[in-house]
């Protein structure tokens, strides 16, 4: 399994990160060989078992509550850990040109 | 009073307890010492002195004004892996991506701790979003092993473990996704327990591999971890993967033997490649369970060998849709761009370091159009193999008894530029995550080369007071667990 420079170009778009040449091709070779390793996963036989997401637990339960309004955490506060805002919003470079 | 920084948990607890100490010594005291050792460590990114002593003398005040009240935990000094949120203190999750974070929560863990009185007392390194198996990884500089200091404390809560091992603190907090927990415990010669999943809340730990995070504790000793565990976990309402079951209490008794444990062997954990030291230590530490009663079976857990596969799909691929909220808008420094776009590509591609880039493309690739049912897909079906190996071993044992690690601690930057074998590094810890029950680790001897060398002991699920116990009875005939490193103060 050997992925193309394009094919990591493309990867690398999906995921919004910005690489420079040289990490491409270290990325290439590195992701290259990681996936030659899990390939061997092809050689099982699974046809009889169902994609199950989720953690360990075979029988967990997804806890419920009731639905009812508590208090969050205050706009001014999250606020704050942002790079940049304005009049209680976060701000942003333009989305369309 | 000499070596006050030193005390086990326990051992300050009771100090405590008679009055010969105070919480606000104590809390000094480790401040002291981290003062004077860990410039050599480098197993703290972030100290809250001030705040720390300000616990520490709440903490003697409510001991005096209710004596009889006070709890174990009441006074003692922890530090918490940089993952978790504590509010009030930075978190960086050893990214730059998080550079400057002040998080405006806490962790439930943290807050069920303080409000037994512990006190935080700062933030300890950790690789790049709990991504890595060596502390290397942190873009804050790697942690030093104090066993010795030219060799890496296993990853990643390299920091908390190299910190309860150099007695900087009697405790701290750890995240094992893939034993992240469990192998620098036994890099370091200490005692880390990884829960089972959904039993320990994750509200306010940062999200790496959502089906497999879980929150755990490294002290000295099983008796330690157990005091911690006991008041961290239980059901929490803030974490939707948190379990309603009830809690079963830990009770450890000395002169405990194991008599009715049964504990398996699996073969497939004492494999050629493994350094002889490692299986030699492991072994002699079965044959002591033995000789405390325990019934010893060989045992067979036949997909092992595929953990690792199965795990650098699953954790990548969660790991690459929890990272997508880095972005440079709502935390963290920004990068900024002329569009918006431009914001997102150069700010993730310049703050996040290479491990974690390396798995959010790994992790987006498994995901992607046409590849999601031969990688992702798979995996997760192979997932369910390895589970049912645990439930079938888990109706004729108790505990399963095995290394956690192949080798003693590696020196620093000796898998350099190769991730592969840094990720075969992890195959003895990946498959408690994976299937979702509880590990410990603890020492059970050294190398040629002093170099601390650890077991796993994994249970059934929610057992983890079965765990706690065996550990415990064998620490009380040995004393791997009390043996420090000797570094020059």
């Amino acid at each position: 399994m050997s992925l193309t420079i394009q094919e990591v170009e493309h990867i690398a778009k999906l995921a919004r990160l910005e690489l420079s040449e040289d990490e491409k091709n270290r990325y290439r070779e590195q992701l290259s060989a990681i996936l030659e390793h899990v390939a061997q996963l092809q050689k099982l036989d699974t046809s009889a078992l169902r994609s199950v997401p989720g953690g360990g637990l075979s029988n967990a339960e997804n806890p419920l509550r009731v639905d009812e309004a508590r208090p969050g955490l205050p706009t001014e506060t999250l606020l704050k850990s942002a790079a940049q805002t304005e009049r209680s919003q976060y701000k942003i470079p333009p989305v369309f040109e | 009073m000499n070596n006050i920084s030193e005390l086990t948990l326990t051992g300050a607890s009771a100090l405590l307890k008679k009055g010969a100490i105070s919480s606000r010594e104590l809390t000094q005291a480790a401040l002291e010492r981290i003062a004077a050792l860990d410039g050599s460590l480098h197993a703290f990114l972030h100290i809250a002195a001030d705040s720390a002593l300000e616990q520490a003398d709440a903490a003697d005040r409510q001991r005096k004004a209710s004596p009889t009240d006070a709890q174990p935990l009441l006074g003692i000094p922890l530090a918490v892996k940089d993952v978790l949120t504590v509010s009030g203190m930075p978190c960086t999750c050893g990214s730059k991506i998080l550079e400057g974070y002040m998080p405006p929560y806490t962790a439930t863990v943290v807050n069920r701790l303080q409000a037994a009185g512990m006190v935080i007392i700062g933030k300890t390194n950790t690789d790049e979003f709990a991504m890595g198996s060596s502390t290397e990884n942190s873009a804050y500089g790697v942690t030093h092993n104090p066993w010795d200091v030219t060799r890496v404390p296993g990853g990643s809560s390299g920091g908390s473990a190299s910190a309860v091992a150099a007695r900087l603190i009697p405790a701290a907090l750890g995240t094992d996704t893939g034993g992240s927990v469990r192998q620098p415990a036994s890099f370091c010669g200490v005692t880390g327990l990884k829960p089972t999943y959904g039993r320990v809340s994750r509200y306010g730990l940062i999200a790496y591999g959502s089906s497999l995070d879980s929150c755990g504790v490294l002290a000295h000793s099983a008796q330690d971890a157990a005091e911690v565990y006991s008041v961290m976990a239980g059901p929490d309402t803030l974490d939707a993967s948190s379990q309603k079951i009830p809690l079963k209490p830990v009770s450890l008794q000395a002169g405990q033997d194991l008599h009715g444990v049964r504990i398996g062997v699996p073969g497939e954990y004492f494999i050629a490649g493994i350094q002889p030291e490692v299986e030699a230590r492991v072994r002699e530490a079965i044959q002591v369970l033995q000789d405390l009663g325990a019934e010893i079976k060989q045992v067979s857990l036949p997909h092992t060998e595929y953990a690792v596969p199965v795990y650098y799909l699953i954790a990548p691929a969660e790991a690459s849709a929890n990272l997508a909220r880095y972005d440079g808008i709502r935390f963290g420094p920004r990068v900024d761009g002329d569009n918006l776009w431009d914001v997102f590509f150069r700010t993730r591609g310049q703050k996040f370091g290479d491990e974690v880039t390396r798995r959010i493309m790994l992790g987006t690739y498994a995901l992607s159009a046409g590849y999601y049912d031969a990688y992702y897909g798979q995996a997760q079906k192979v997932r369910t193999l390895i589970k049912r190996d645990f439930e079938q071993v888990f109706r004729d044992v108790d505990a399963i008894a095995c290394p956690v690690a192949p080798t003693t601690a590696f020196p620093i930057g000796a898998h350099g530029d190769d991730p592969l074998a840094m990720y075969l590094e992890d195959i003895f810890t990946l498959p408690a995550n994976l299937a979702g029950v509880p590990g410990l680790a603890f020492p059970t001897g050294f190398d040629g080369q002093g170099l601390p060398v650890g077991m796993q002991l994994m249970g059934r699920h929610f057992d983890e007071a079965g765990l706690f116990k065996i550990a415990h009875a064998y620490q009380q005939v040995t004393d791997w667990h009390k043996q420090s490193p000797r570094l020059a103060l």
